[in-house]
C-alpha cells in the first residue's frame, strides 16, 4: 500500500531530475531559457526600466514623432530605438508592450488549461454522452481554427458592448476570448490521455478499494496526464500571444493607448510606405524573438519528456 | 458511397446547424434593421408597427426558422453598406480570396512534400538541419508579420546601411542585403482578365500574377513550416515501420520505398491535418487581405465587422460555413480513397 | 565451400553514449538445402544476425569486421545497389509480426508483383501469373480475391502465408525467417511452421530459423546456434546439441523447458538475467548467472571471470567455455596416461 502510493513521487522526482540533467547539456535550451527569463524581467520590470513611461501623455512630444533607430541617421540619442508616429519612445513603449502581452498570453493560457483540463477529465472519465456533446464541440471549433472563433467571438463582443468599453476592459476580454477559442486543445491532450490512464490497473485498483470517482480522477488520473499538458502549455502559450497580435492587429485587440506588441505593429504598419519601418518591425522581431524562444523551450521539453502526445 | 455521402451529409447538415444558430444568434441581438431602415426622426410607435411587420416580435424559433428558411433559398437579407444582397456581395469578394487560397495551398504543397520527404530520408543532412531550424522560425512569425516584412523587403525595397560602408566587406554586405523592392503589395491590380460572372482572375495575366505572388507567399508563410515538419515527422515514423523494412530485404528501389511505400502512409495523416488547416486558413485570409488590401472576402468581412455591417457578417459565416462543410467532404473522399482501410461505404473495416 | 559462410562477423552500434557490440567473433554455415537454428533469449544478437546478413541493420548500426560470403561473393562491403539483386531474389526474409509486415496501404497483389518486377524483366502480367502460382503453393484459398485484396482484409495466419509466399517468390536460396511464428495464435504456429517446413524441403531452400522456441528448433533444423550477449556460446548439429547440451547456458535453457521440470514443482530457471550490451561482464559474458564459475570449493575460478572463452571442439560440437574446455583437456590428459 505503501510502496503503491509512493511510486508516483518518486517517478515525479526521477523524471524532474533528468529534465534538469538535459537541460545542463542543451545550450541550446539554455540559451532559450535565458532570452525568455530577460523578456519576462524586461517586461514586468518595464515602469523601472524604461526611459520614458509612454501611458503619460505629457512626457510625449509630437514633435519627436518617427525618429529612427541609434544606427540611423537623424537619430536622436535620447531614443534608443527611436520613436512612433505619436512621438513616443519605442523602446519604452515596446517593454510596456511586451509585458501586456505576457499578461494577456499567460492569462488566457490559464483560463484555457483551467477549461480544457475540466472538460477533459469529464470527457475522458465520464465517457457517453458528455463525452460525446463535450468532444464534438471542440472537434467543430478546433476545425473553424481557434484564431477564426476567437476572431469572430471578438467581432460580436466589441459590437455588442461597444468600441469604448471594448478597449477600456481589453485586456480582460482577450484573455476571456483566447481562453475561450483554445481550450479544446487541452480538453483533447487530457481527454486522450485520461483514455490512456483510465484502462490502466491503478484506476481499477482505486476502483476496487472503493474511491469515488471524483477523487480517482483528480487524484489519481490528473498526475498522471499532466506531463502532456505542461509540454502542450508551452506551444499554447506561444499560440495565445501570437493570437493577442493578430486580434490586435486586427483592431479587435488592445487599443492604441495602451498597446501590445500586435497593437505596435499594427500602428506602426501605416507608417511603413513612408519609410519609418522601424515602428513596425522592432515589436515585430521582439514578438518573433518571444515566440520562437517559447516554441524552442517546447520542442526540447516534447523531446526530453516524450509524453504520449496523443493524435487525432 | 451513398453511406458515406448520407454519415457526410448528416454531419453537415449538423455543423450547419450550429453555425445558423450561432450567426442567427447574432443577428437577432445586433442587427436592428428597423434603425437602418428608417431615420432617427420616425416616432417610436411606426417602427413599432414596421417591427411587427417585419415580424421582428415573433418568437425566437420562428424567427430562426424564418431566417434559415431564406439562407437556404441564398437570401440573407442587404448589406447595410453596400445596399444590396450580402450574397452577391459575398460572391464579389469570393474569387479573389479563392484565388488568394489556391496560390498559397500551391506554394505549400509544391514546397512541403518534396522538403519534408527529404529531410525525412536524410535527417542529418546540413539541408535537412536548415529547413527545420527554418521552419522553427517560420511557425513562430504570425502571419502579418511576415506580410509586413514582405512588403518592406520586395514591394518598398531596403537599403542596409548597418554595416561601415567604408570597409569594403561592409559595403559588400550592405549591398547585398539591400533590397530593390518593386513587388506590387496593394490589392489586385489592373490587369485582372474576366471569365464569367463576377469571377476576375489574377491567375491569367502576368501583371494579375505579380500581385498575387507577396499575398501568396505570406499567407503560405505559417502552414508551410507546418505541413513541413509534420510531413517530415510522419515520414520518419513511417521509414521506421516494419513494412518498410520488410520491402528492403525484398530488393526495392530507395525510390520506390520512399515514394510508393512510405509517402502513401505519410500522407494520410497530413489529410486529416490538412482538413483541420482549411479553417485555419480561412482565418489567415483575414490578416493576409488586410496587409495587401486584398479585396477578397477576409478584408470585407472586417470591414463589415468595423461597420458594423450585421447582415453581411453572418452572411459571411454562414458562407465560409459551406465552404468549410464542402472542403472537409472533399478531404474525406480523398482520405478514403487513399487509404484502403476506410471504406467509403461508411461500414468499419 | 558452403553456399554461405559466415566468419568473425563483428557489429557495432554507434550509440550517444558510446559504441556497442551487438554482435562479436559470429561465425557460421550454411550448405545448400541445410536448415539452421539460431536460438537465444532476447536481445541475445539473433535478430541482429540476420538482418546483417543482408546488411540491412539501420544506423547506428554498422558491420564493423569480418565477412559474409554468398555463393562465392563477399555481401559486406557491397553498394546497396549491388546487395539489392541478392535481397529478395536469393536470399529472401521472413519477419516476425505478420499484422506489421505488409504495407496496409498496399494491395497484396502489388507487394507481390513489385518484388518479382525489381528483379526480373518481366511485364505485370507474366508477374500476376508467377504470383497466384506461389499463392496456390502456400495454400491460400481464392487466391485470385486475394491479390486485389488489401492486408486488413486478411487474418494473421493467413497475413504470414502470404510473406511465406511472397518470400518464395524468386525461388530463393536461402530464406531467413526471424521468428516466424510468434505473433500468431498457437493453434496456426504449428501449422505455418509445417507448411514453412515442407516447402524448404520440396525446393531445396536452406533456411536459418531464429527463435527462441527450442522445440520449433529440434523438429525443423538440422544444425544449430546458441547465442548470449552478442556472441555463439555453442554450435553443432541440432540432434547433438538437443541430447547432451555442453554449455551451461544451453544445459540451462533446456532445463528452463516445462516438460524437463518435476511435475507439480517449479519450472527450472536460469538466475539472473542476460547483461545489457553495453555493460558486458569481464570474461565469459554468463559467469555472473553460471553454476560453474566457482568450483566445487565455492571459489571462484578466475578464468571464468577474466578470460573470454575460446571455441573448443567437443564431439561434432564447438563450445565456447572454460568448464568444458577443462574437463576436455583433463580427460585427453586422462587418455594419455592410459596410452602410455
Amino acid at each position: 500500500m505503501t510502496t503503491q502510493l509512493s511510486i508516483p513521487t518518486r517517478w515525479a522526482r526521477f523524471r524532474d531530475s533528468y529534465l534538469l540533467y538535459s537541460f545542463k547539456r542543451t545550450w541550446s535550451a539554455q540559451l532559450c531559457l535565458a532570452i525568455f527569463l530577460c523578456l519576462v524581467l524586461a517586461a514586468f520590470m518595464a515602469p523601472w526600466l524604461a526611459p520614458t513611461n509612454p501611458y503619460d501623455l505629457s512626457q510625449i512630444d509630437i514633435l519627436d514623432s518617427e525618429l529612427p533607430p541609434f544606427w540611423i541617421e537623424g537619430a536622436v540619442e535620447r531614443y534608443t530605438l527611436g520613436t512612433d508616429a505619436q512621438g513616443r519612445d519605442l523602446l519604452s513603449i515596446i517593454l510596456y508592450g511586451t509585458r501586456v502581452s505576457l499578461v494577456i498570453g499567460f492569462g488566457a493560457v490559464i483560463l484555457q488549461a483551467i477549461l480544457g483540463v475540466t472538460f477533459g477529465l469529464l470527457a475522458g472519465y465520464l465517457g457517453g454522452r458528455v463525452d460525446a456533446i463535450l468532444m464534438r464541440l471542440a472537434d467543430i471549433q478546433l476545425s473553424f481554427s481557434t484564431l477564426m472563433v476567437a476572431i469572430v467571438v471578438g467581432a460580436v463582443v466589441k459590437a455588442t458592448l461597444g468600441s469604448s468599453f471594448y478597449s477600456q476592459y481589453a485586456v480582460l476580454m482577450l484573455i476571456l476570448i483566447i481562453g475561450l477559442a483554445e481550450w479544446p486543445q487541452y480538453a483533447r491532450t487530457v481527454r486522450a490521455s485520461v483514455l490512456a490512464e483510465k484502462s490502466k490497473e491503478y484506476v481499477d485498483a482505486a476502483r476496487v478499494m472503493g474511491l469515488g470517482s471524483r477523487r480517482i480522477m483528480f487524484r489519481h488520473v490528473l498526475p498522471n496526464t499532466l506531463s502532456p499538458v505542461f509540454v502542450i502549455s508551452t506551444v499554447q502559450i506561444a499560440n495565445a500571444i501570437i493570437s493577442e497580435a493578430a486580434l490586435s492587429f486586427l483592431g479587435l485587440g488592445m487599443p492604441e493607448t495602451h498597446p501590445s506588441l500586435g497593437s505596435l505593429i499594427k500602428s506602426g504598419f501605416d507608417y511603413i510606405q513612408s519609410g519609418s519601418w522601424w515602428i513596425t518591425l522592432i515589436p515585430g522581431a521582439v514578438l518573433v524573438v518571444l515566440v520562437l524562444v517559447i516554441n524552442l523551450l517546447g520542442d526540447w521539453l516534447r523531446d526530453v519528456m516524450n509524453p504520449r502526445l496523443y493524435k487525432g | 458511397m451513398i453511406a458515406f455521402l448520407t454519415k457526410r451529409l448528416m454531419h453537415a447538415i449538423l455543423v450547419m446547424l450550429v453555425i445558423s444558430v450561432i450567426a442567427f444568434a447574432i443577428q437577432d441581438n445586433l442587427g436592428d434593421p428597423i434603425q437602418q431602415m428608417v431615420g432617427q426622426s420616425v416616432p417610436e410607435s411606426e417602427r413599432e408597427a414596421l417591427r411587427e411587420r417585419l415580424g421582428l416580435n415573433d418568437p425566437f424559433h420562428v424567427q430562426y426558422l424564418r431566417f434559415a428558411g431564406n439562407a437556404i433559398q441564398g437570401d440573407f437579407g442587404y448589406s447595410y453598406f453596400y445596399r444590396e444582397p450580402a450574397l452577391d456581395v459575398i460572391a464579389r469578394h469570393l474569387p479573389a480570396t479563392l484565388e488568394l487560397v489556391f496560390g498559397a495551398t500551391l506554394i505549400i504543397v509544391l514546397l512541403s512534400v518534396p522538403i519534408g520527404v527529404y529531410s525525412a530520408i536524410k535527417p542529418r543532412s546540413p539541408i535537412s538541419r536548415f529547413f527545420m531550424g527554418a521552419s522553427i522560425v517560420g511557425i513562430s512569425v504570425p502571419v502579418f508579420l511576415t506580410a509586413i516584412v514582405l512588403i518592406q523587403i520586395f514591394s518598398i525595397g531596403m537599403k542596409v546601411t548597418l554595416f561601415p560602408e567604408g570597409t569594403a566587406w561592409g559595403g559588400w554586405l550592405n549591398a547585398t542585403l539591400s533590397t530593390q523592392g518593386g513587388m506590387p503589395s496593394f490589392g489586385r491590380g489592373q490587369d485582372l482578365v474576366h471569365v464569367f460572372g463576377y469571377w476576375d482572375s489574377n491567375l491569367f495575366s502576368a501583371g494579375g500574377l505579380r500581385h498575387l505572388v507577396l499575398p501568396s507567399i505570406a499567407l503560405a508563410s505559417i502552414m508551410l513550416p507546418l505541413f513541413i515538419r509534420l510531413i517530415r515527422a510522419e515520414m520518419l515514423e513511417v521509414l521506421q515501420s516494419e513494412y518498410v523494412k520488410f520491402a528492403r530485404a525484398k530488393g526495392i528501389s530507395p525510390w520506390r520505398i520512399y515514394f510508393v511505400h512510405a509517402l502513401k502512409n505519410t500522407m494520410l495523416p497530413v489529410i486529416t491535418v490538412g482538413g483541420v488547416q482549411i479553417g485555419t486558413m480561412v482565418a489567415y485570409t483575414i490578416l493576409t487581405e488586410t496587409v495587401f488590401q486584398w479585396p477578397g472576402m477576409g478584408l470585407m468581412f472586417l470591414d463589415a465587422i468595423n461597420r458594423a455591417d450585421i447582415p453581411l457578417i453572418v452572411a459571411y459565416l454562414m458562407i465560409v460555413g459551406v465552404i468549410f462543410v464542402i472542403t472537409n467532404t472533399i478531404v474525406d473522399l480523398i482520405y478514403g480513397l487513399v487509404n484502403p482501410t476506410v471504406k467509403l461505404t461508411g461500414k468499419p473495416a | 565451400m558452403s553456399l554461405l559462410e559466415v566468419s568473425d562477423l563483428d557489429v557495432r552500434f554507434a550509440l550517444r553514449q558510446g559504441e556497442v557490440r551487438a554482435l562479436r567473433n559470429v561465425s557460421f554455415s550454411l550448405d545448400r538445402g541445410e536448415r539452421l537454428g539460431i536460438v537465444g533469449e532476447s536481445g541475445a544478437g539473433k535478430s541482429v544476425a540476420a538482418f546483417t546478413l543482408l546488411n540491412l541493420i539501420a544506423r547506428p548500426g554498422f558491420i564493423a569486421g569480418g565477412s559474409i560470403r554468398f555463393d562465392g561473393q563477399e555481401l559486406t562491403g557491397l553498394s546497396d545497389r549491388t546487395l539489392r539483386k541478392v535481397r529478395g531474389n536469393r536470399i529472401s526474409m521472413i519477419f516476425q509480426d505478420p499484422m506489421m509486415t505488409l504495407n496496409p496501404v498496399l494491395s497484396i497483389g502489388e507487394q507481390m508483383i513489385e518484388c518479382l518486377r525489381a528483379h526480373r524483366r518481366i511485364s505485370r502480367r507474366e508477374a500476376r501469373t508467377i504470383a497466384l502460382h506461389k499463392l496456390r503453393q502456400v495454400q491460400i484459398p481464392s487466391p485470385e480475391t486475394r491479390l486485389d485484396q488489401y492486408p486488413h482484409e486478411l487474418s494473421g495466419g493467413m497475413r504470414q502465408r502470404i510473406i511465406i509466399a511472397i518470400a518464395l517468390l524468386l525461388d530463393p536460396d536461402i530464406i531467413i525467417a526471424d521468428e516466424p511464428t510468434t505473433a500468431l495464435d498457437v493453434t496456426i504456429q504449428a501449422e505455418i511452421m509445417a507448411l514453412l517446413l515442407e516447402l524448404c524441403e520440396k525446393h531445396n531452400v536452406g533456411l536459418i530459423l531464429i527463435t527462441h522456441d527450442l522445440g520449433v528448433v529440434s523438429q525443423v533444423t538440422q544444425r544449430m546456434l546458441v547465442m548470449y550477449a552478442g556472441r555463439v556460446i555453442e554450435q553443432g548439429p541440432t540432434r547433438e546439441i538437443i541430447n547432451d547440451p555442453q554449455h551451461p547456458y544451453t544445459q540451462g535453457l533446456m532445463n528452463a523447458l516445462p516438460q524437463m521440470a518435476t511435475p507439480g514443482e517449479r519450472l527450472n530457471q536460469i538466475p539472473g538475467s542476460m547483461p545489457s550490451l553495453s555493460n558486458l561482464p569481464i570474461g565469459c559474458a554468463f559467469h555472473p548467472r553460471c553454476g560453474f564459475a566457482n568450483d566445487a570449493n565455492g571459489q571462484p575460478r578466475r578464468a571464468c571471470r577474466e578470460v573470454v572463452p575460446e571455441f573448443v571442439n567437443s564431439g561434432n560440437c564447438r563450445v565456447a567455455c572454460h568448464m568444458v574446455a577443462a574437463m576436455l583437456e583433463e580427460e585427453q590428459r586422462l587418455a594419455k596416461e592410459q596410452t602410455s
